[in-house]
């Protein structure tokens, strides 16, 4: 399960908490307020740590066990935190159809790990993704930020060897 | 605040600063503009450099008086991207990269020379085409959803006022016309939601006008949560057009009797929701949202909210459990939406494309919209065309033009010279349309009969290569993935039947699978809660329908016709080709090709581990894979 709860140990600053409770406040009383308070989360923490869902849940006065249920529903909420670099690979139906299930496999190869888990030392996290609209580049992969289209599975090593 | 007065001195002021862009003749003492786009596909492409790199070439050599660079929403041929177009003489450039801003500032702009390396050219001519308008990817095509995507700088309120932009709004609260006079027009129009089910836009809100609320607050709701592998029409309007979309919605507010609209956009996708924001606080600005919108006493608010990846959040019942904060699961309908919705409060939920054809309709009259497409289908559709083709991109076509039309003269046919097997629309609950059928006049009737349908319009193309059973599977482990659990036949009906696909693929399916596979797919479209299920089996039996002797021969002869699954792969050396280098033998990870040196080798598939490494080293051409 790339989903189940973390064993990385929380590293939350007290800055990053007050960031929290202010979120939770704007939020507080309006309706569908909880999805909006677990993206702040996540964009504050970059995962959704069981501390900062117990601020959160404190804030809005709401049980921990809907926001856990709320969150667990959702693709893009993660327990786990992500790699220094997120690499993605879209396996939407464009890249699909140009081999981007063989371009996945060698990124695996090359990173030795599985979809959906980090390496070791924390540098890189791997996903398959939906479709990121860049369909007329396809194949594409992300690292971090960085685009690359129009890919083989011989390119990939090169590129990811520049992030290490 | 604006006042009318203020907003049409804008409007006047600002489309003569953009005449440039509509003339078309280059006028001595007249602005250049440089568009680039800026759309998601464009800007992963490094488009955001091209724009500073020309603001700081035209400075470095003296020419930013005499131009303006305008970021812009998506040109549609994203194939080509980066594309920069220059007005007034509508030229041209296509797969630019920031290297070449310089020689384009100094040749075109100073010199007045085009750059003809970086002309567009046809991909299957070959021919060099200037301008804009001339090329085929464009000649068939018909602009009203997308009007504006490419045209104006879609962060800038000014520049959508300019092009008519809030006149529909503004009209409509001066004038104080009747909600149902407004309805009426769009019932006239015979506009069809463009999310996928295609039901009457005019009768949705007709429901919503008419629902009864306790506490008196109705909804009015966006569907921008576009979650169809290869569909991206949606993010385009809203990263092109982003007004098109809220002023539909506000003028929607005022005629079923709403003031508060959501736009539930997907997370996914960035730049759409920065201009929504954009878009948003400027029409706040301007006093076009708010309270006492152009002193009528209308109000309307408008928030988005953002999607957090899930596909079934797509589905109107759901889209609204997840605004509601809670897990996205659909639930039974009737009740409808426009009946109890978002909050259990009348709601009516239009999608982004059918909001962006709303204010043409009401400016330029319904009969003019109806004059164009078929007798069930009015308008244009905007498809996302994809796959195996030359010009990927977004085309907005009439209805009722034909696939051959899109994929050849538009798309620019197969690269490679790779032959047309099929066409799939409506992701992963439409279906395959084969290269018999590609005279069918393309609209939502035409599309239902021939077992696919017209979805939110990602349309992808295949060629030869690709395996039907392959991609029957792929769209349903897509809908394994997304299925919410919920009800019974969708969360264990498409896990079952992907099974069965996938024993097909590795060769181990038998006839009566075949059987059990089509009786699954009715069960499944009978009785699960909500479209996702209801619509999961169709890319199954839609290629069950066309090509079932391709599930055939994987089945009986375990043999994959496209050379996709690779358990029935099968990669032979033609013993009169090869030399015997032994390249081949070097480069195998598995050691599974023997043979001495200047002498035909052969391959032990026993060993083999289908990776391709030999047929790609082999010098003569001798491996093939069948």
């Amino acid at each position: 399960m790339p989903n189940c709860k973390t064993v990385v140990p929380y590293r939350g600053t007290p800055e990053q908490e007050e960031e929290l409770r202010r979120a939770v406040q704007a939020h507080k009383g309006q309706p569908g307020g909880v999805m909006p308070v677990l993206q702040e989360t996540q964009r504050i923490f970059g995962y959704l740590p069981e501390e900062a869902l117990i601020i959160a849940a404190e804030g809005l006065e709401v049980p921990l066990s809907e926001l856990y249920s709320v969150a667990s529903f959702y693709a893009q909420f993660s327990f786990n935190p992500k790699g220094v670099y997120q690499v993605s690979v879209c396996l939407g139906t464009a890249c699909y159809v140009k081999g981007s299930a063989e371009v996945l496999e060698a990124v695996e190869h090359k990173l030795g790990i599985r979809t959906g888990s980090i390496t070791r030392d924390g540098r890189f996290s791997l996903d398959a993704t939906r479709c990121i609209g860049a369909c007329g580049l396809a194949p594409v992969m992300t690292v971090g930020s960085d685009v690359y289209g129009r890919l083989t599975p011989e390119q990939v090593g090169p590129i990811l060897e520049k992030y290490l | 605040m604006k006042t009318r007065e203020q907003l049409e001195q804008i409007r006047s002021e600002i489309s003569a600063r953009m005449a440039p862009r509509f003339a078309k003749e280059r006028q001595e003492g007249v602005k250049r503009h440089i568009m680039v786009c800026a759309g998601t596909g464009c800007t992963s492409s490094k488009s955001l450099e091209i724009i500073s790199g020309f603001q700081r070439e035209l400075e470095a050599q003296g020419a930013a008086e005499h131009s303006r660079v305008v970021r812009t929403g998506c040109f549609g041929l994203c194939a080509m991207g980066p594309v920069v177009l220059i007005y007034p003489e509508g030229v041209f450039y296509s797969h630019v990269t920031p290297e070449d801003v310089e020689e384009i500032v100094r040749e075109h702009i100073v010199n007045g020379r085009l750059v003809e390396r970086l002309l567009h050219r046809e991909p299957d001519t070959g021919a060099v085409t200037q301008r804009l308008e001339d090329m085929e990817f464009y000649q068939p095509q018909m602009r009203i959803a997308l009007r504006n995507c490419g045209k104006i700088d879609p962060e800038n309120i000014d520049e959508y006022i300019a092009v008519d932009g809030y006149q529909a709004l503004i009209r409509i609260l001066t004038e104080q016309t009747p909600p149902q006079q407004i309805i009426g027009e769009l019932k006239a129009s015979g506009l069809r939601g463009r999310g996928g089910a295609g039901f009457s836009a005019g009768q949705k809100w007709q429901f919503a006008a008419n629902a009864q609320s306790e506490d008196g607050v109705k909804y009015v709701c966006c569907n921008a949560d576009e979650g169809d592998p290869g569909a991206f029409m949606d993010r385009s309007i809203l990263e092109g057009d982003p007004h098109s979309v809220i002023e539909a919605m506000a003028i929607a507010g005022y005629a079923v009797g709403a003031h508060q609209g959501y736009i539930y956009v997907r997370a996914e996708y960035p730049i759409a929701v920065h201009r929504l924001e954009v878009a948003i606080a400027q029409a706040r600005d301007y006093g076009l949202l708010g309270d006492n919108i152009l002193n009528s006493g209308f109000a309307f608010r408008l928030e988005l909210r953002l999607g957090a990846g899930a596909f079934v959040c797509g589905e109107e019942t759901a889209l609204m459990t997840s605004i509601e904060g809670r897990r996205g699961e659909p639930r039974p309908r009737p009740p409808f939406p426009a009946v109890k919705g978002l909050f259990q409060r009348p709601t009516l939920l239009n999608n982004v494309e059918t909001y962006a054809n709303v204010t043409w309709i009401l400016n330029r009259g319904a009969a003019a919209y109806a004059a164009i497409g078929t007798e069930g289908s009015k308008g244009t559709k905007v498809f996302a065309l994809g796959g195996k083709i030359a010009n990927t991109g977004l085309v907005e076509i009439p209805m009722g033009t034909t696939l051959r039309t899109i994929i050849e003269d538009i798309g620019g046919g197969i690269p490679g010279g790779k032959k047309f097997k099929a066409a799939q629309t409506g992701g992963p609950s439409g279906g395959c349309i084969p290269a018999s059928l590609i005279d069918t006049p393309i609209d939502y009737d035409s599309l239902t009969a021939i077992g696919s349908m017209m979805g939110s319009g990602g349309l992808i193309v295949m060629d030869e290569d690709n395996c039907m059973v392959d991609i029957a599977k792929f769209f349903l482990e897509f809908c394994v993935d997304e299925s919410c659990g919920k009800c019974v036949p969708c969360r264990i009906g498409t896990k079952r039947l992907y099974d069965l696909l996938d024993k097909i693929t590795r060769g181990e399916g038998t006839l009566e699978d075949l059987d059990t596979i089509e009786e699954l797919c009715y069960h499944l479209k009978s009785s699960a809660l909500c479209a996702l299920g209801q619509t999961a089996p169709n890319p199954v039996l839609s290629t069950l329908k066309h090509f079932r002797s391709e599930y055939v021969a994987h089945v009986v002869e375990k043999r994959c016709p496209a050379g996709v699954c690779k358990n029935l792969l099968r990669y032979v050396i033609d013993p009169a080709k090869c030399k015997g280098c032994t390249l081949c033998t070097r480069n195998c990870p598995a050691g599974a090709i023997s043979g001495v040196l200047r002498a035909p080798h052969t391959i032990d598939n026993t060993k083999c581990v289908k990776c391709g490494a030999c047929m790609e080293t082999c010098r003569f051409g001798a491996i093939s894979k069948r």
